[in-house]
């Protein structure tokens, strides 16, 4: 009975492994570091044919000739700032999941901070206004 | 009484937010090129169906045309074929086509089955050129002017609108510019 389960779960194992491996090609690199970078890029970056998904997840051909073009860049020695103006100059900003800070993205990058110092002058006012309530209601009862 | 009236303000500006949320969407899947304004890129590609005839994009410039992105698997393509053709016979433009990512024999079937508007085919079977171009999907259209320019970006059909709207116009400022 466990050997079965053991047997049902370890074929489960497999088919998850095999469905993230179904978007990546073979590919050899130079050294572990060489790797990392592909990946880290190749999550960066987005797929323009799905484009709620990056170059790494997505199995469209684009996305296969972009990772090809990537790894080719990347062996003949460009830095990931050089393959990102590469994507940027044929795609647009829009190819980066990580806009830059610049004029026409500012109030995405600003918006968050303003959202939370506005949230804590609101906390702050609460908690002044509650304080002050509770003050009162004890001198009264008093 | 502001304090009443803000939730209702803040109602309102949600609205809007959300209104211009959905007017943004429409578009949302059309990625504005940055190659518009630029030089055609280069590249150095055979004609379809003659492999040793290899065109360049000097072989192009000089006048205006409107480099036409297809495939055969491509369904919209065939959606907007018709006029293509239209355009093409018209006489107004040229029509360059750009066979993307295709099988020859494939191609050379579309054509003979829906018939063959362009003055040329170019075939980019790799899909390498069309990155250059920044092509994400066919169709797309780009109108080039008699510099090498590229003017204009078409994601997806051209139509009779496009053409009238946005193709032709362009082509009649490049004429009057000309010395």
């Amino acid at each position: 009975m466990m050997a079965t389960k053991f047997k049902v779960l370890l074929v489960a194992a497999t088919l998850v492994f095999a469905c993230q491996l179904a978007a990546k090609e073979p590919l050899i690199f130079m050294n572990p570091e060489q790797e990392a970078r592909y990946n880290e890029l190749t999550l960066e970056l987005r797929c323009l044919v799905c484009q709620n998904q990056n170059l790494a997840d997505s199995d469209a051909p684009l996305a296969q000739d972009l990772r090809k073009e990537i790894y080719d860049m990347m062996q003949a020695g460009r830095s990931n700032e050089e393959i990102k103006t590469f994507m940027v100059d044929r795609y647009g900003d829009f190819v980066l999941y990580k806009p830059p800070v610049q004029g026409n993205t500012l109030a995405l990058w600003l918006a968050p901070a303003v959202l939370l110092l506005l949230g804590g002058v609101v906390v702050v006012l609460i908690i002044r206004k509650r304080t002050r309530m509770f003050a009162e209601h004890k001198k009264e009862s008093q | 009484m502001i304090g009443r009236l803000l939730p209702i303000f803040l109602f309102v500006l949600l609205g809007i937010l959300l209104a211009v949320g959905l007017k943004i969407a429409d578009h949302k899947t059309e990625i504005p090129s940055p190659l518009i304004g630029k030089m055609l890129p280069e590249f150095s590609l055979p004609v379809l169906g003659q492999e040793d005839v290899i065109i360049t994009q000097d072989d192009l410039i000089g006048e205006p045309f409107l480099l036409n992105v297809w495939a055969s698997w491509c369904v919209t393509c065939r959606v907007e074929h018709p006029f293509i053709e239209q355009l093409a016979a018209s006489g107004k433009l040229k029509v360059i086509g750009l066979n993307y990512r295709d099988e020859e024999t494939d191609a050379l079937a579309w054509l003979q089955h829906f018939g063959n508007p362009y003055a040329m085919n170019i075939a980019d079977l790799p899909g390498r050129t069309a990155i250059d171009l920044g092509v994400y999907a066919a169709p797309e259209s780009f109108l080039v002017d008699p510099a090498g320019r590229i003017v204009f970006k078409q994601i997806g059909a051209v139509t009779p609108e496009v053409i009238e709207n946005e193709i032709l116009p362009r082509v009649r400022e490049m004429g009057s510019e000309q010395p």
